[in-house]
């Protein structure tokens, strides 16, 4: 996932939903991350450079990267894997139309297209496989139609004729999924309807006595932060994608940001959800802050990855836009030091947002006294009212200084956050120089960090190798959330494919005895990506014969037509 | 208990072994002293992080899993915690290691010496050495050596120095230390000393389990020990032991380190040293106490010819691929992972499975030397001189040329069988078979051509008795040149084993019935389960094994229905069973003790004694044959082997545990052991 913070893209540009829904894909890359404007390529000299005027790090060039790119790679800019050009209607099977349900959704006015651009671009996420088929012209099973409703009651009318007529619908919200979820079941012989939320998009109401907002669930991240900010507020919900991803599909997935240590993650930040499922409106009567009344049914709700029904409206907690902000960074001598230091600052203090990670060399500042091979640089956001920040901004760098930190400066840790968006967009260029890759997330019990890092990376390389990759592959990782009781680990894996017949099989392969491994090691299926139909297989272990039984008997009764189709979870 | 992933079964024929080199031709030309003090820096593993023997210690102490354990015992005993942690810290300190290179670098100077003084080779597979190399640079490794002889150790050590390899902290066992001066040099070489017994010590396991664990996870040393936990006093493998296997085991299966390479290693002596001593201690002569003393008493050992050593370095076994598919390492993703706890179902059968694979991996690359042949033929013709009543006239024995054509016969079926058999083809077979009879010249007498073993029959009252000498105690002289043989003839028991289970199985069949022959099998492969080593669960596989074998080489013919023997394979089939009989014999002679004679008050440290005595007496009045049978280790596993099979059961009393046999079944075993009874599937089923 990409990421920017508010700060460094404010105000630069618009959201295009507020123009015009068809207006999205002009923008967007249609295989690829983000922005068409935005990408690093490779300059007549060989030398990097990030395009278009969106980022700080737009217009820059990066010489260090060629470098890091072939040293880490064993790539080479003559051997070149462009992507193919956008597959003409011909090349997409033609809808397979359920006429009765046009017909009557003609007569409610609801806009909907059949154009193969439009269900191509929503029939996919942002998983390797999905990415690299785009680019290769290959497209599958894609949605029949996509409809824009512009408001819950458009929401309630759509799911009401799917149900008449026995269609399928796929909620669309930003299409940032890495878990397969958006991919059409290629055994669906149903009409499938895309239910791109896109339009829903507006901010109902802000109520400044009890700090909340009503938020239509379409709406995608930056755009609520921006909204909320000519307010004076803002939610503080900031996962890496929030430049793409929505609100209703941060609720359908149990989304986290970068800033959960003093917000919260989703499930801490909604108050109030509403969703359309086929057996009508589910949605609580009050806005209590919590209630006892049963297990919460919000929690049949958040995660339930599109198989339930369309999140439509949410009530959020806000909070006043913080009056100070600071970022900072802290070197240590090595990971198991860093990952140390995060778990007692954890214990000891909330007010801060880190990670902790191995940076690779492009971009390290030489740090005196340390081994450049071993050592890792955490980065730090500091958010509240001045002298509460320098204070406690105080207090971190103390007990870093325990475990061998130094405070490495506020760039340092402006470019650490700035790095965690450019990374996917850093996957686009692999694909053109025969280099594949992805990063997965879990959480693991603080005791079992540095183990199950250590392992997964091994099993990486011992995988990579096993299976024919010729050259070594990527293999990294770091701490990007931590909890009481535990951390958020994501690992990087990338690798140059030539001389492989089916790169993508090999990566599959690779990733999936990673996820084993992950799991052995006392490792979650997922921290917040979702299980989708990329990682459903481990889901019975993973909450038990039971548990599996308990979310199935919920399906059945709220869904017991298998309207929303997507086949995700279970 | 599927055990295919661990044991496969395959032509023999096609294994293929590396070859050897003597590293004791190049110390006979150069100085050992330049040898001893030589530039040693040995690879290292690659997430090394050095620390020094105090270092550790402290690591040992304050882990997680040390603090548990303590607290645990102050709350049980009431104890404060902190005098729990100085005991804690006594154990280690009795325990612990303290490895040094000068005395490393002794060492290797003075066994240099008693090695080129006793042995003619010490025989090492070099590509074994370099397999072990790049194991220890990739993960944390064990050392699992086969154990013969004191000596296994050292050498392990001084082979280790001298291809500059990281030496390894080998688990000794306690007695070592009341060695004084040797066992503190010992503990400098790497030895750590535990305890034979600990049962119920917690804190004694804990400290000790995460001694070893430290050491490996943090890949400071290869750590070395004996899975058959003792030295074999008959040649045979012993039933491995698991303690220290889970142990080792356990940082993987925890997810604390990658993964873990095991590597087995099999030490083979041309001659045994302890050969005599063995077999005494077998007999019930009680072993020496290791004394410094004792050693150095055994110089009269330094001037004899031991023949050579061969030392093979297997393939290294990773501790991940084996588990792969067997154990579920998620059951650790519960309980934090530094509180003890049993291992599951899962995981001791694997642990079981592995360490039986690791045995037998012990035992084919175990070196056979001709001699192992020739025992085996002077036994047998021993014990059929018995038989025909010419022990003592001159027609006893075999004549040499008859004894080479028989080593020549035997080779060849070894060799078909797979065994590792050192036969110097280049050399005419009678000097072989003359050369090899020198070397163990304290075990045969060749007089007029023929040679038998060095055992003086006199017959309950015939005549060359020596004066003074009772008729037990020239029993127990016989029995100790009897048992020196066995133990030779048992180094290629491996070899035959599955073929001669089949060979006495058909024997014991009443009928040729295939399904009847597999019963027979499947019951002696049970009733022999302590005996020999015999991966549990794979009786399909050895019976396949066994047949296969035997038809290959035209002994059997196997219908659907049927199990027959050729015209040809009649001599195999002989050779064979007469291998298994004695032990057939002792199980049925320990059974009719039980039944005829064994008292109510019949207790388990009583049993080994009374066996003895009712077998003497058997064998003095000529109703028994094999002196063989007076082997404690041959009547401890037929006690065990009673006990598993629920025939005799164990009573915990207050002071003593009391065995109480069912009569019924163990004299129903006993018949079944002599082929009266039908091996029924009831039968089998019962068992």
């Amino acid at each position: 996932c990409g990421s920017t913070s508010n700060t460094d893209a404010g105000g630069l540009f618009m959201w295009m939903s507020l123009i015009g829904h068809s207006l999205r894909q002009e923008i967007m890359k249609w295989n690829g991350w983000g922005y068409v404007d935005s990408k690093f390529q490779f300059n007549k000299k060989g030398q990097a450079e990030f395009t278009g005027k969106r980022y700080r790090l737009s217009g820059m060039v990066m010489p260090a990267l060629k470098e890091w790119f072939e040293s880490t790679f064993g790539a080479s800019l003559q051997h070149k894997t462009p992507a193919s050009a956008i597959p003409n209607s011909s090349a997409v099977q033609p809808p397979i139309l359920n006429e009765a349900f046009v017909e009557d959704l003609k007569s409610t006015g609801i806009p909907f297209s059949q154009d193969a651009e439009d269900r191509v671009f929503r029939a996919h996420g942002h998983c390797l496989h999905e990415i690299f088929a785009l680019r290769e012209g290959k497209v599958g099973r894609v949605p029949d139609m996509v409809v824009w409703p512009s408001n819950h009651n458009d929401v309630v009318k759509i799911v009401e004729l799917a149900c008449k007529h026995n269609v399928c619908l796929i909620p669309y919200g930003g299409g940032t999924s890495v878990s397969s979820a958006l991919e059409c079941p290629p055994e669906e012989t149903r009409t499938i309807v895309s239910v791109d939320t896109s339009q829903m998009n507006r901010i109902l109401w802000i109520d400044e006595k009890n700090l909340t907002a009503h938020v239509e669930a379409g709406i995608v991240g930056q755009e609520l932060e921006r909204l909320l900010n000519e307010s004076g507020y803002c939610t503080g919900h900031e996962p890496d994608s929030m430049e793409f991803s929505s609100l209703g599909g941060w609720v359908a997935t149990r989304a986290s940001g970068m800033k959960k240590n003093i917000y919260g993650n989703i499930e801490d930040l909604v108050v109030h959800i509403r969703m359309v499922t086929p057996q009508g409106v589910i949605e609580k009567s009050c806005q209590g802050p919590r209630m006892s009344t049963g297990p919460d049914i919000h929690h049949f709700i958040l995660g339930s990855e599109g198989t339930l029904g369309v999140v439509t409206e949410v009530t959020m907690k806000i909070r006043p836009m913080p009056e100070y902000q600071k970022y900072g960074s802290v070197v240590f001598p090595n990971f198991e030091q860093g990952v140390a230091c995060l778990r007692e600052l954890t214990l000891i203090t909330n007010v801060f947002a880190g990670h902790a990670l191995k940076p690779q060399k492009f971009y390290i500042t030489k740090f005196k006294g340390f081994d450049p091979n071993r050592l890792c640089v955490a980065t730090l956001l500091f958010e509240g009212d001045r002298e509460r920040v320098l204070q406690h901004e105080k207090q971190v760098y103390d007990i870093a200084a325990k475990f061998g930190g130094l405070a490495a400066g506020e760039d340092n840790g402006q470019r650490g956050y700035m790095l965690t968006f450019v990374i996917a967009y850093l996957r686009d260029l692999g694909m053109d120089y025969y280099v594949i890759g992805e990063s997965f997330e879990t959480s693991v019990p603080w005791d079992r960090v540095l183990d199950i890092c250590r392992n997964v990376k091994e099993r990486i390389i011992r995988e990579c190798k096993e299976r024919g990759v010729q050259f070594p592959p990527l293999s990294t990782c770091r701490v990007t959330q931590t909890y009481d009781a535990g951390a958020c680990v994501y690992f990087y894996f990338a690798f140059n494919y030539r001389g492989l017949s089916d790169p993508v099989h090999v990566y599959e392969q690779v990733e999936h005895a990673a996820r084993d491994e992950i799991l052995a090691n006392g490792g979650s299926l997922s921290h917040h990506h979702g299980v989708g139909k990329l990682r459903k297989e481990w889901m019975r272990e993973t909450v038990s014969r039971v548990g599996m039984g308990m979310l199935k008997s919920v399906k059945d009764y709220v869904d017991p037509g298998n309207i929303f189709g997507n086949r995700n979870l279970l | 208990m599927a055990s295919e992933a661990v044991y496969s079964h395959r032509d023999p024929m096609l294994k293929k072994r590396d070859d050897f080199e003597d590293i004791l031709e190049e110390r006979r030309n150069c100085s050992d002293l330049r040898y001893a003090l030589k530039c040693y820096t040995p690879v290292v593993y690659k997430g090394l992080t050095p620390c020094k023997a105090g270092v550790l210690k402290n690591m040992v102490l304050q882990s997680d899993q040390l603090h548990y354990v303590i607290n645990q015992v102050s709350k049980e005993t009431g104890k404060a915690p902190e005098d729990v942690q100085e005991e804690a810290s006594a154990i280690l300190e009795e325990m612990a290691h303290r490895m040094q290179l000068s005395t490393v670098r002794f060492f290797a100077f003075t066994l240099c010496k008693v090695f080129k003084t006793l042995f003619r080779s010490i025989c090492v597979n070099e590509e074994g050495i370099q397999r072990l190399q790049q194991a220890i640079q990739e993960h944390p490794v064990v050392l699992l050596p086969s154990h013969r002889s004191y000596m296994d150790f050292l050498l392990m050590s001084y082979i280790l120095f001298t291809y500059d390899l990281a030496l390894p902290v080998i688990a000794a066992g306690m007695d070592f230390m009341g060695m004084k001066i040797v066992g503190e040099m010992l503990r400098m070489s790497g030895a750590f000393f535990i305890r034979r017994s600990f049962g119920g010590d917690k804190l004694y396991w804990a400290v000790f389990s995460e001694y070893v664990k430290t050491i490996l996870k943090n890949g400071l040393a290869p750590v070395e020990f004996f899975l058959e936990g003792t030295r074999s006093r008959t040649a045979k493998s012993l039933t491995p032991k698991l303690g220290l296997l889970n142990i080792v085991m356990d940082p993987f299966l925890k997810g604390e380190v990658f993964d873990i390479n095991v590597v087995p290693v099999s030490i083979s002596y041309e001659r045994i040293l302890e050969e005599t001593l063995y077999a005494r201690e077998l007999l019930g002569v009680p072993k020496p106490k290791e004394s410094t003393s004792g050693l150095f008493k055994a110089r009269r050992v330094l001037s004899e010819d031991y023949g050579s050593i061969h030392v093979y370095f297997g393939q290294p076994v990773s501790v991940r691929s084996l588990a792969e598919g067997r154990v579920n390492r998620c059951q650790f993703n519960l309980t934090p992972r530094h509180i003890p706890k049993r291992p599951s179902d899962d995981v001791h059968s694997f642990v079981n499975a592995a360490a039986y694979r690791l045995v037998r991996a012990q035992e084919e690359n175990m070196v056979l030397k001709p001699w192992v042949l020739l025992a085996s033929l002077l036994l047998q013709n021993h014990h059929q001189d018995l038989d025909q009543d010419r022990a003592a006239g001159p027609e006893r024995g075999m004549g040499l040329d008859e004894l080479t054509e028989e080593a020549l016969w035997l080779r060849d079926v070894c060799r078909q069988y797979g065994a590792f058999l050192h036969w110097p083809d280049h050399v005419p077979p009678s000097e072989v078979v003359s050369s090899s009879l020198d070397l163990h010249r304290g075990l045969v007498r060749i007089s007029e051509g023929r040679v038998r073993l060095a055992v003086e029959h006199a017959g309950p009252s015939g005549p060359g008795v020596h004066p003074g000498a009772g008729p037990e105690e020239q029993l127990l002289n016989q029995a100790v040149v009897v048992l020196s043989c066995a133990s030779y003839r048992n180094q290629a028991l491996h070899v035959f084993l599955r073929p001669a289970l089949l060979a006495s199985a058909m024997h014991i069949a009443t009928s040729s019935n295939k399904q009847e022959v597999f019963n027979s099998f499947s019951f002696l492969r049970n009733m022999f389960s302590n005996e020999f080593i015999l991966c549990p669960g794979a009786t399909m596989q050895d019976f396949e094994e066994a047949c296969f074998l035997l038809v290959k080489t035209g002994v059997l013919q196997i219908t659907e229905q049927e199990v027959l023997s050729t015209h040809r394979g009649h001599r195999t089939l002989a050779f064979l069973t007469r291998m298994m009989d004695p032990f057939l014999q002792g199980y049925q002679v320990i059974c009719m003790f039980l039944c005829e004679e064994a008292s109510e008050a019949l207790t388990e440290k009583t049993f080994i004694p009374a066996v003895r005595g009712f077998m003497v007496k058997q064998l003095l009045s000529g109703r028994l044959r094999y002196t063989e049978v007076l082997s404690s280790d041959l009547q401890k596993n037929a006690l065990a082997a009673l006990l598993r099979l629920g025939a005799v059961l164990k009573t915990k009393g207050a002071d003593q545990t009391t065995l109480k046999v069912n009569r019924v079944m163990v004299n129903s075993l006993e018949d079944t052991l002599g082929g009266k009874l039908p091996t029924q599937k009831a039968a089998v089923a019962r068992l």
